[in-house]
């Protein structure tokens, strides 16, 4: 059956119009919760708080994004709440360690000897990506999952963050810079080829 | 053009050239610096392959067997009474 006919008989009251939305949409959903708080007992418990105030929520959903573009907000929204009561004082940070231009330019930059398609089929190299996103500050992390891993505008991500559009750039680029000089020391070519920025 | 960029100015644009989202006159003036600018061409590179490997690093999830069940029991037992639309 077509989504929008199972989302109005959801709304309707019809249970199992409302499970079959869930069996679709709960693997993506489980995939982004774990992607975001790092642990599969707390995703599996958002999980259920996020259906169950995808259920409670119905007559809100507009119908004019995708049932599980919906849910995705809900569940954002569920795991940053979760790391505000845990954490507050990390969840908003503004500044992460990123390094400023004259520190990349003393370094020097060079290019690494990899073909990320291929690199992360490396299990270990996988370990090393998910615990330097874990690493990020939590809107950060959000930012960099829904952009960069599921794939979502910048538009979207702005939706489901309640941000502006230009702060999602903004982080998403910070985020990109932390991730990049997190992997550096893995991946950096071994011949002794940096060059200097101006 | 009336200026050169400079490399700060490059780093600070390079992921909105990556997802494409800058001027195309910017991106003119971005290219032009990279014909110039070996640390950053290789400064892009190292940041694409970042943007990559990130897309790539999970494994599709399929929600587990167990997780499916304790969801969907969850569920019946919660909302089956209140009906959908419901916020308490
Ligand atoms: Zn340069």
């Amino acid at each position: 059956m077509e989504e929008a006919r199972l989302v109005q008989r959801a709304r309707q009251g019809d249970f199992g119009a409302f499970e079959q939305l869930v069996t679709r949409t709960e693997s993506k959903i489980y995939g982004l919760l774990l992607r975001l708080v790092g642990n599969p007992e707390d995703a599996r418990e958002l999980l259920q708080e996020t259906y169950l105030s995808a259920y409670r929520n119905l007559d809100r959903f507009q119908g004019n994004a995708a049932f599980s573009t919906w849910v995705y907000r809900i569940a954002t929204n569920h795991a940053l709440m979760r790391f505000r009561k845990k954490n507050p004082e990390t969840v908003g940070l503004d500044e992460i360690p990123v390094p400023t231009h004259e520190e990349i330019r003393e370094r020097g930059v060079s290019d690494w000897d990899l073909d990320p398609k291929e690199a992360v089929l490396q299990k270990e190299i996988r370990g090393l990506l998910n615990r330097a996103i874990l690493d990020l500050p939590p809107l950060y992390r959000a930012v960099v999952v829904l952009r960069d891993v599921e794939g979502l505008s910048t538009a979207e991500t702005a939706q489901a963050l309640e941000i502006t559009e230009g702060a999602v750039k903004t982080r998403l680029h910070r985020a990109r810079l932390f991730l990049r000089e997190a992997l550096s020391p893995h991946f950096e070519d071994a011949r002794d080829d940096r060059q200097g920025m101006r | 053009m009336t200026r050169k960029l400079s490399c700060r100015e490059i780093l600070d644009n390079l992921s909105a050239y990556v997802d494409a989202e800058l001027d195309p006159s910017l991106c003119e003036e971005i290219e032009a610096h990279m014909q110039g600018c070996n640390p950053c061409v290789a400064f892009l590179n190292t940041l694409k392959k970042t943007v990559v490997l990130v897309r790539y690093s999970g494994e599709p999830e399929q929600v587990p067997q167990e997780v499916h069940i304790d969801l969907h029991r969850f569920l019946r037992d919660r909302c089956k009474d209140d009906g959908p639309g419901k916020e308490s």
